[in-house]
């Protein structure tokens, strides 16, 4: 089995602040931490590996600080990763992201399975995973929060889920697969997976290394572009309601009177 | 890919002559294509007397398709669970007729589905001008591959310059794929849209770092421009079953429909009351609500109010409630009209996944707790004592006999 994984860094909500009077983020002591979902997807792979045999290798594309992301992956026992970096890469959005992403998997060889965060909490988007699967032409089953290897290892039956319930499918190898928090529990580093990693050397693949077209990496390569942003204010709503208990509900119970709400 | 098959060839020069991008040359009496150049756009495999040059895969979008003024029409991908329209189709056809009237142009509705078609005229009633159908029995469950090839198929065909669809589990699922198709942009979970007077772009508004952002993304280069929007933040228009409009059935070749993945089964879970994403109202438990029977009372209150039950990590991980219900960074996103949180301390994780909510009304015994910087009416209470008392007034105001 070749594993793939795909992890992104993102910035630590918990340590992001804004700055209310020029509509920005304040990059200063934000923490990058690998996107939450992603260690599920490590998680899904990790089992697939236990299963099945075969090598885990996680791939992210960002700075060569995203090192520090594919050393954690190390750590929890995936067997070797990539950082996919180049100036080149910057501004991309989801069109170009799966393009880069997708040629440095080719550069890995042929795969039996990708794994892939439901979202990333910073772009939100949930496209990536959906969109590596077309450009690497294999399946693709999004939301998993169930996954069984059946047919002898060589196919999976999972549990998509959505919003009035859930499929049951199947799919044979390969495929790529968006995973939930549910799905699993991710296990946590041993201290031997901690050495290995402190000591792993963690390839830094530029464009030409996977052998990228320019026009389709980064800004060059994004039809989406921000044309501009705002920070919403909520702070105008805020009323607390006064009085007792009794007091209080009277008036949400009027407030939702008012709102057409009963 | 385009690819020559070598036995075939002629070298007889038809398809040098068509190729408008001089991708193609005649080399020892037989065609070579030059990959890097090549557009596939197939312009060679209709020239080629000999039938001798196949185009492979999903072709991507010529050079020549990319005049964007050749791209016309508003579409909206309609969604449709076992059998039954989900709320946001009727939302985006509302938003879709305003932009077509903006561009002077038709607003058109996809329907793919088993058994389908009766259901065509329900979209004419609720605003579109003209309804492609796709109606095959191997479009009973969310198959992607062919929900998305499909409609990659549709719009390379006919052009349109815009298309929505609801970001729900089957609209993010397939529609990126659908995008990636076409290589174009496609702007995730929208909750604004508008055309640019100077442009005619369209101005996709969306949250990003959570919510804690808006960003305005337009794409300008590429057609068509995707966007998947919210449930719950566009407005559906009244139906109006005098409106007229066309229902056009689409015949497809038979292996459009073959799919990699087998969906052996759908399951629609008995929730009580509307799903989360797509109630109007959500009542949301947090760690403050201590306990399973106070949980119980939010369930009776949640189906007074004809509410979705939500929760927080805290809650979930305790397994008061299941884990679909939790709502933020790593659970679910939701955007009602009303939003309650009993016992919710507010954690910016929990927060991006309801601050779009209209109202928003807290319970907290603590009153420095976050959620009361955003909630539009905060209550400084004990859970114990707020909700018994709420619950028994709202279910007095309509009429329904308190359990
Ligand atoms: C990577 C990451 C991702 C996360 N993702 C999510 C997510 O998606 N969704 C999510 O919800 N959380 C998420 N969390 C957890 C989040 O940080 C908070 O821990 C969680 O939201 C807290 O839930 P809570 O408000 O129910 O509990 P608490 O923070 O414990 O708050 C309980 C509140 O109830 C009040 N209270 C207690 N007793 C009473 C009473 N009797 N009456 C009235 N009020 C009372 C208290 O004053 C307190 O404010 C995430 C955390 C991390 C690190
Ligand atoms: N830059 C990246 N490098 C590696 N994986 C990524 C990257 N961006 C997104 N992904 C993967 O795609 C998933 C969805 O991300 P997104 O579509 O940005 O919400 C993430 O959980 C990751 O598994």
């Amino acid at each position: 089995m070749n594993i793939v994984v795909c992890i992104k860094q993102v910035p630590d909500a918990a340590s992001v602040k804004w700055d209310h009077e020029k509509g920005t983020l304040i990059r200063d002591g934000v923490q990058s931490v690998i996107n939450p979902f992603d260690y599920n997807a490590i998680e899904a792979a990790l089992s697939l590996k236990d299963q099945l045999g075969g090598k885990v290798t996680a791939v992210t594309m960002g700075p060569p600080q995203a090192q520090d992301a594919i050393r954690e992956a190390m750590s929890m026992g995936v067997d070797a990763g990539v950082v996919v970096s180049d100036r080149a890469f910057a501004g991309a959005d989801t069109l170009a992201t799966t393009y880069t992403l997708s040629m440095a998997i080719k550069k890995l060889g042929t795969v039996d399975a990708v794994l892939c965060g439901k979202q990333a909490i910073d772009g939100d988007t949930a496209q990536v995973g959906p969109g590596l699967a077309v450009r690497l032409d294999i399946p693709c089953v999004t939301c998993i929060g169930e996954m069984e290897v059946i047919g002898g290892g060589k196919a999976l039956r999972v549990k998509r889920m959505c919003e009035q319930g859930y499929d049951i499918i199947e799919v044979a190898f390969p495929v790529l697969l968006t995973v939930l928090a549910s799905l699993n529990t991710p296990r946590v580093p041993s201290l031997k997976g901690k050495m290995r990693a402190r000591k792993a050397d963690i390839p830094l693949w530029s464009a030409d290394d996977i052998g990228a077209d320019k026009q389709k990496i980064g800004l060059v390569g994004s039809p989406t572009k921000v044309f501009s942003t705002h920070i919403p204010k909520f702070e105008a709503r805020r009323e607390m309601l006064q009085g007792s208990v009794e007091e209080q509900v009277e008036a949400l119970i009027e407030k939702f009177k008012e709102a057409g709400i009963i | 890919m385009v690819t020559v098959d070598i036995e075939k060839c002629v070298g007889c020069g038809e398809c040098e002559d068509v190729c408008t991008f001089g991708a193609i040359s005649i080399v020892d009496e037989k065609a070579v294509v030059d990959q890097d150049v090549c557009t596939r756009c197939g312009a060679c495999a209709e020239a080629c007397p000999e039938g001798a040059i196949e185009v492979k895969g999903e072709a991507g979008l010529s050079g020549q398709d990319r005049v964007l003024e050749d791209w016309k029409g508003v579409w909206v991908v309609a969604e449709t669970r076992h059998g039954n329209f989900a709320p946001v189709t009727f939302e985006l056809l509302g938003k879709g007729r305003e932009l077509a009237k903006d561009l002077s142009t038709e607003l058109t509705a996809v329907l793919m589905g088993k058994d389908i078609k009766a259901q065509a005229e329900t979209l004419i009633v609720r605003g579109a001008d003209r309804v492609l159908v796709v109606d095959n029995p191997a479009l009973e469950n969310l198959v992607d591959d062919v929900f998305a090839r499909i409609l990659a198929r549709l719009a390379r065909d006919e052009k349109p310059e815009i298309i929505l669809a609801g970001a729900t589990a089957m609209g993010r699922s397939f529609i990126p794929q659908v995008a990636t198709l076409l290589e174009t942009g496609l702007t995730a979970d929208c909750t604004g849209l508008e055309i640019s007077p100077d442009s005619r772009n369209l101005l996709q508004t969306r949250p990003a770092f959570g919510g804690n952002l808006m960003a305005t993304i337009v794409c300008d280069t590429t057609r068509p421009q995707m966007a998947t929007v919210r449930p719950h933040v566009l407005k559906a228009l009244d139906p109006d079953p005098s409106r007229k409009g066309r229902v056009v059935d689409v015949e497809l070749e038979k292996d459009l429909f073959n799919s990699r993945i087998k969906v052996l089964e759908s399951v629609v879970e008995e929730v009580e009351g509307p799903g989360l994403t797509d109630a109007e109202i959500v009542i949301t438990a947090g760690r403050g609500v201590e306990n399973q029977k106070y949980i119980a009372l939010l369930e009776g209150l949640a189906h007074c109010m004809e509410a979705g039950i939500g929760a927080t990590r805290a809650v979930t991980d305790a397994g008061w409630l299941p884990g679909r219900a939790q709502i933020g960074q790593t659970g679910v996103t939701v955007s009602p009209k009303l939003y309650m949180g009993f016992g919710v301390s507010g954690a910016i994780q929990h927060l991006v996944g309801m601050q779009g909510a209209d109202i928003i009304v807290a319970v907290n015994k603590d009153p420095d707790a976050p959620i009361f910087d955003i909630a539009t009416y905060g209550i400084v209470g004990d859970v114990k004592e707020v909700l018994p008392l709420l619950y028994q007034r709202i279910c007095q105001e309509r009429g329904i006999e308190d359990a």
